[in-house]
């Protein structure tokens, strides 16, 4: 057992967890933050991906452990109380969401790609989100989304 | 936002959804985020081997570990007196004897029949410990030869599955009338043939399967909250398994569920071991699936061989229909598959056309497999795939095009009884069609076709009409066809005095956005807004009646709702002749308000609804206060909703990669009460239809039963960057089964899909078929044949 220090969605923890513990599992069962999820055990399907340290990453990738220090922004602090960050919104305004279970994934991967590419055409969106898998959708909206998400977060406030 | 400004909800709109503001802010709550006091963790302990015969279980070691509590082997629930798991589905065979059912003990008891089988369950304090703990299970295994090939587990030779089943042949069934048939093919003067394979299929609903289940001793009573299609037939099902003594004592509850696809709508071992351990150890326990769990276990979907045979007059008139399947089982039949590859697929193999002469013979084979069962469309797809692969090919036999052979020979009136059971009930199949093309720009194909093979790529097109059977059903008939009836829908309405709305259905959403839907056409009805109404599913305390969702059954429960408006509406009249003392009969309702045309009076909903609370203007010995409404509705019909596909190919030979440039798709589905949410399901659809004729597919090593796609980096998921953008249109004939005549649209893309694909892929080629997935090897292999032809 290992204690870390890690900040998460603005608030400071200091966790004692196993050395094998995955990020997403320290997350889920200690912080109780269950919106990033487990969809494949091969860190292929992207349901669970984070922030850590304002870039997306897939929190089945990392030990616990190596987030020691780490700034991590979850599904759960992206809104800024009932307003809700503009990727989100387009996920809303634009059908990108069936069943929900990819969705937290899909938008804190949306907003990495709107960072890295701030007006994405949606071939660049459909290349970048090739690590994200989503089972209802068809990625149709999804797609949708994201270019309408980004083009909302290059706007100003 | 206040109520005035709230939005209204109206059929037919756009409306966004409802459940959305929980989902995606990371507050939507899967079974696996409940942690429940006293929490324990299960892990189970498969089998490695896909047949072998179960020696010693040593589980001395594995006791030992750190955080054990329990370990259970398939003796120790035999001894338990847990009951085996049923086919859900009385299937009979030609010669009048029932389906041979394998026994299936939900932890393998002397011999184990599919890779991934559970042999043993450990119950830790951690999810970790679990794991760890299975892994130290030590199981003897004697090895015993398998056999994955269909055609192979019928010969004499092959490896018996299932000791008292004299082979592997567990039913052969028929349908339609072989002695018409033969003497159409007597009078045809020309005929197409096939052989084909409808590819295996790994559902993978992005949710893994999980359940926690809880015991209370001290009223010998289970609450479980298991992720699945339909939480109240579960409860009956596994009070009777599990031996309860009554539904009451049995709480099943479905939260959010993310994605079924059919997959969550069938009994599994490993859920009813859960189950089971829980009484057990006297402490709640949890398991969710890995992956790889998934991969093994979930109950995959087609896996067809199929011949089939088409004849036809001179003009390309269809005049007669031979087809025999052999069905994969797996290693048992799961909960709905008897009924999947006989009265689901068998009875669709008509598709559009006024086929008059019919016969089709499945035969059901255990292999060393997985279980296979309803995924999205389930028997359908393989039945458009059977039939429009086959007009494909008349096309080219009689030489017209691909749409006019269809158009020759489509239904064109309705109702139309077809020779195998069903009856269509509605549709314009012609006028779909040309939709369809126009959407596509068909006309323009033969240019764009040219215009690709300048850059080198051939370009194919393909068309696909399908039509499938949804709503199920009309209880009657599904139990004269060996079901057990009882597949209507219910929906209770309860308005509250405050003006609030509560509807109760036994439907279950999991990704259609049943909660808008409901709201958005309860809230047109009574004139209210959107947000004073809520939809309450998937837990049995709630709701005590109702079937579930699959096989694009909303508009059975809808109908539901609609019938309890009317009964609320109709009880508000009688409330407004009281206050207004008028004869109910004189009271007209729309838009909220309640009037009188007589008098010029009105009263709006919400005052009728404090008056039927408060119960001091009318008698209450003629009239009882309160208002609520339940409704079961029973559809006296499937619903027939079709359609027509239209897909185009670029193929580049030197790769042999398949591109899907562009997707074109007309849909009847009748009434469309959400069109935003039913394109949703569409894009789905076709995406599931288009993967399995390009990339997906479940392979067993042929030697070993061995499952070589078991994860996400073998098995061909599509993926964002592997598909175009779709164009879709509605071509409604509303249905006349149901009051919203609406037809369901959940399967549709993955029915007509998948022979579009196929059809433009053998269209670019130029030949007669080619078997799904269409592999960039495959396609290479054919582009050099065909180069060595040229």
């Amino acid at each position: 057992m290992t204690d870390i220090t890690l900040t998460v969605n603005g608030r400071d923890h200091v966790v004692e967890t196993e050395d094998r513990t995955l990020l997403v599992h320290l997350l889920r069962d200690e912080l109780r933050l269950t919106g990033a999820h487990v969809g494949c055990d091969t860190s292929q399907c992207g349901a669970c991906t984070v922030h850590v340290d304002g870039k997306a990453v897939k929190s089945c990738t990392m030990l616990a452990v190596q987030a020691d220090g780490a700034d991590i922004l979850t599904i759960e602090g992206l809104a800024n109380g009932r307003e809700l960050h503009p990727m989100q919104a387009a996920f809303h305004e634009h059908h990108g969401l069936q069943c929900g279970f990819c969705t937290p994934g899909m938008i804190m991967m949306a907003i990495d790609i709107a960072r890295r590419h701030p007006q994405p055409d949606a071939a660049t969106v459909r290349a970048e989100l090739e690590g994200n898998l989503c089972r209802c959708t068809g990625y149709h909206n999804i797609v949708k989304a994201v270019v309408a998400g980004a083009q909302r977060m290059g706007e100003p406030a | 936002m206040t109520a005035m400004t709230a939005p209204m909800g109206k059929f037919g709109q756009s409306v966004k959804r409802v459940e959305d503001s929980r989902l995606i802010t990371g507050n939507g709550r899967y079974v696996d985020d409940l942690v429940l006091p006293g929490q324990t963790y299960a892990s189970f302990v498969r089998s490695a081997y896909a047949h072998a015969r179960i020696g010693a279980i040593d589980v001395s070691a594995a006791e030992a570990m750190p955080g054990v509590v329990k370990i259970l082997t398939g003796q120790d629930l035999v001894e338990g007196g847990l009951f085996t798991l049923p086919s859900g589905w009385n299937l009979t065979s030609i010669d009048g004897t029932p389906a041979r059912v394998g026994v299936h003990h939900a932890l393998a008891v002397d011999t184990v029949r599919f890779v991934g089988e559970p042999v043993a369950l450990v119950i830790a304090e951690t999810r970790g410990q679990a794991r760890d703990a299975a892994d130290s299970v030590f199981v003897e295994y004697e090895e015993l030869p398998t056999v994955v090939d269909m055609a192979a587990a019928l010969g004499p030779d092959a490896p018996r599955l299932h000791a008292d089943i004299p082979s592997n042949r567990a039913f052969t069934w028929d349908i339609g009338n072989a002695a018409e048939a033969d003497a159409a093919f007597a009078r045809a003067t020309r005929r197409v043939s096939l052989e084909l394979r409808n590819n295996r299929l790994v559902p993978n609903a992005m949710e893994p399967r999980a359940i926690n289940a809880e015991w209370r001793s001290f009223d010998s009573s289970m609450t479980i909250h298991l992720t699945h299609q339909n939480p109240i037939g579960m409860r009956v099902l596994f009070m009777m398994l599990l031996g309860l003594e009554s539904e009451n004592h049995l709480r099943v509850v479905s939260p959010d569920v993310g994605g079924g696809f059919g997959s969550k709508a069938a009994a599994y071992a490993e859920e009813l071991v859960v189950a089971f351990a829980a009484r057990a150890v006297g402490r709640p326990v949890k398991w969710t699936a890995e992956r790889t769990e998934s991969f093994l276990t979930d109950a995959h979907g087609r896996d067809h061989v199929t011949k089939a045979e088409l004849a036809m007059d001179d003009h390309g008139r269809f005049l007669g229909l031979k087809v025999h399947t052999l069905a994969n089982l797996g290693g048992y039949i799961s909960t709905s598959n008897a009924l999947v590859v006989s009265y689901m697929y068998a009875t669709m193999l008509c598709g559009q056309y006024a086929i008059p002469a019919v016969h089709a013979v499945v035969e059901g084979v255990y292999t060393n497999t997985c279980p296979v069962d309803a995924y999205r469309g389930a028997g359908r797809p393989e039945a458009a795939y059977v039939i429009e692969r086959l007009a494909h090919l008349a096309a080219r036999e009689i030489g017209v095009d691909q749409a006019e052979i269809r158009r020759r020979n489509f239904v064109k009136t309705f109702p139309h009884q077809t020779p195998l059971v069903y009856c269509y009930d509605s549709g314009d199949y012609e006028g779909c069609l040309d939709e369809a093309l126009r959407l596509a720009d068909y006309a323009g194909f033969e240019q764009r076709r040219t215009e690709a093979r300048a850059r080198g790529k051939l370009r194919g097109i393909g068309l696909s009409a399908y039509v499938e059977a949804c709503g199920i059903g009309p209880s009657k008939l599904l139990a004269s066809l060996g079901g057990g009836g009882g597949m209507w829908e219910s929906c209770e309405i309860r308005v509250q005095p405050a003006g609030s709305v509560e509807v109760l259905t036994g439907a279950h959403n999991h990704g259609q956005g049943h909660q808008t839907v409901y709201a958005q056409i309860i809230s047109e009805r009574f004139g209210i807004p959107m947000d004073r109404i809520t939809v309450v599913q998937g837990d049995t305390d709630r709701i005590q009646a109702g079937t579930g969702t699959y096989g694009s059954r909303a508009s059975v429960g809808l109908s539901a709702a609609v019938r309890s408006c009317d009964k609320i509406i109709d009880k508000g009249r009688h409330i407004v002749g009281y206050m207004l003392g008028i004869d109910p009969g004189e009271v007209d309702f729309a838009d909220g308000i309640y009037t009188s045309a007589a008098t010029n009076q009105t009263v709006a909903f919400t005052e009728m609804v404090h008056a039927a609370h408060a119960a001091t203007q009318f008698p209450t010995d003629q009239l009882e206060p309160g208002l609520v409404a339940t409704s079961f509705f029973d559809p006296p019909n499937f619903t027939y909703p079709a359609g027509v596909h239209v897909c185009e190919v670029e193929i580049d030979p030197e790769t042999g990669v398949t591109e899907v440039v562009a997707f074109n798709a007309a849909d009847d589905f009748g009434n469309v009460a959400n069109p935003m949410i039913v394109e949703g399901q569409v894009h789905g659809g076709l995406t599931q239809g288009i993967a399995q004729a390009l990339w997906e597919n479940a392979v067993y090593d042929p030697d070993t039963a061995q499952l070589m796609t078991a994860s996400y980096m073998d098995y061909g998921m599509p993926r964002a960057d592997s598909l175009p953008e779709f164009g879709l249109a509605f071509w409604p004939s509303p249905t006349p089964v149901n009051p919203l005549g609406m037809k369901g649209c959940g399967e549709a893309g993955a029915i007509g899909s998948p022979p579009a694909v196929i059809n433009a892929v053998c269209d670019a080629l130029g030949i007669a078929h080619v078997d799904m997935p269409a592999s960039p090897e495959k396609i290479w292999r054919l582009c050099q044949e065909r180069q060595e032809v040229a």
